[in-house]
């Protein structure tokens, strides 16, 4: 079937199998930044924006996106660069595996609730798995993150 | 690992009903349990043009569509502000954002699944279901149907005044529920739904007027010895049959304490 989507604001259009998923799709389109940690719908890793909304990308129909805006990691560069210091200054994470998933979904929250408490942090970001560490360095990184933001004025 | 041959943007309802009446085509919620199937699917029928993805309020109910997200029924300001914020509770711990923002009452609600936080939250608030075919059933009577191919449409949520508690126990956070309760007071009636038994949820009842007097912690006490004496439980990976009768005494007396202290918020609100 043919469909039509917005991959980081390029039109993409393209003939699918029916059963292809996003990911896939994303991934055959050089967005290498999304990755299969799970296959069970549960690490976070695959995430990506759908019209601007954080979805698991290993558990969508790429035929369900025609028409769709999609952005992931590739087209966030500069505020996942921003953040991503922060995160790095902490030494929050060891092996980063799980930082293209993280990110994406921190530059949602930071979105949609730019001043969370620390328990909507947490509530936020239950869906992203680490496997290294005990979320301590990624909660300091982004807390270190709001603060600079909000003292220098800026939107998050 | 899930196939599927074809997918099929439903026009009309009709269609998507015709479509299902056949054996390996299949209706697509969220597809989250879907995909972790074993399942050559013939066509997939996706209702995600049929407006469906919308919390409609009239004057008397909130009218859930079958592609309503988790999340945004977990957001929803109206429905929360009614049940004590027992419909935020009861949702925030499935999985997380990404995977709410995918899944679907529909989904959710017509699998009638054995985990489901969803299914005993909405059986508390006494819901009902339109089905396509068989019109508006409870959510009562159709958790204990069989599984058909009619369609779910929507789930219909009366407004009026109640006191709702949500709770549920989990072995580690983000995991299936090792067991959930619900416990509402509309007019008087409390409905005790417990789920993740780990079967389909199930609705009791204070037949033996044991909260006819109010709660206090003797008679909440009481209803959770009563509720683990009546209850039907089973063993999984996750927990034995032995200690989810007993957590749900535990979880049955705590939210009847959570739920003393609610205030009756105006579903108007």
């Amino acid at each position: 079937m043919q469909i039509k989507l917005w991959i980081n604001g390029k039109m993409v259009t393209e003939d699918v199998a029916a059963d292809t998923l996003l990911i896939d799709f994303l991934r055959a389109h050089g967005c290498l930044s999304v990755k299969r940690g799970c296959e069970t719908s549960n690490c976070g890793l695959c995430t990506v924006f759908v019209e601007d909304k954080p979805v698991l990308s290993c558990s969508m129909l790429v035929a369900r996106v025609n028409g769709k805006k999609v952005t992931t990691l590739e087209g966030l560069q500069e505020e996942a660069e921003d953040f991503g210091a922060f995160i790095a200054d902490q030494g929050a994470e060891q092996c980063g595996f799980c930082n293209p998933g993280f990110i994406m979904n921190a530059i949602a929250m930071f979105r949609e609730n730019p001043d969370p408490s620390d328990e909507e942090i947490k509530q936020y970001l239950a869906g992203n798995l680490c496997r290294c560490s005990g979320y301590e360095g990624q909660l300091r990184g982004i807390k270190a993150y709001l603060s600079f933001k909000k003292e220098n004025g800026g939107v998050c | 690992m899930l196939t599927i041959n074809q997918y099929v943007k439903a026009e009309s309802l009709q269609q998507a009903y015709e479509l299902n009446q056949k054996k390996n085509n299949v209706i697509l919620g969220g597809m989250l349990w879907l995909k972790m199937q074993k399942k050559s699917v013939g066509t997939a029928i996706d209702l995600s043009d049929l407006g469906l993805d919308k919390i409609e309020e009239t004057e008397d109910s909130y009218l859930l569509g079958a592609m309503v997200t988790l999340r945004s029924l977990e957001l929803h300001k109206g429905l929360n502000s009614m049940t004590n914020n027992a419909v935020a509770e009861s949702l925030k711990h499935i999985v997380g954002i990404q995977f709410r923002n995918l899944a679907t009452v529909g989904g959710s609600i017509f699998g009638r699944y054995g985990f489901s936080d969803v299914l005993t939250l909405l059986m508390a608030l006494n819901a009902q279901v339109e089905l396509y075919q068989k019109g508006i059933v409870s959510i009562e009577e159709f958790s204990k149907m069989p599984y058909d191919n009619d369609l779910l449409v929507r789930v219909i949520i009366k407004k009026q005044e109640m006191k709702v508690a949500y709770l549920s126990q989990r072995n580690t956070k983000t995991d299936f529920p090792v067991l959930t309760c619900a416990i509402s007071n509309m007019e008087g009636t409390y409905r005790c739904v417990i789920g993740a038994r780990p079967k389909r949820a199930v609705c009791l009842y204070d037949n033996n007027d044991i909260l006819k007097d109010g709660i206090t912690p003797e008679s909440a006490e009481k209803f959770g010895e009563y509720i683990k004496s009546q209850i039907i439980t089973g063993s999984n990976m996750r927990a034995s049959e032995e200690y989810r009768k007993v957590l749900s005494g535990v979880l049955t007396k705590r939210a009847l304490l959570k739920l003393k202290d609610c205030e009756v918020t105006s579903y108007a609100d």
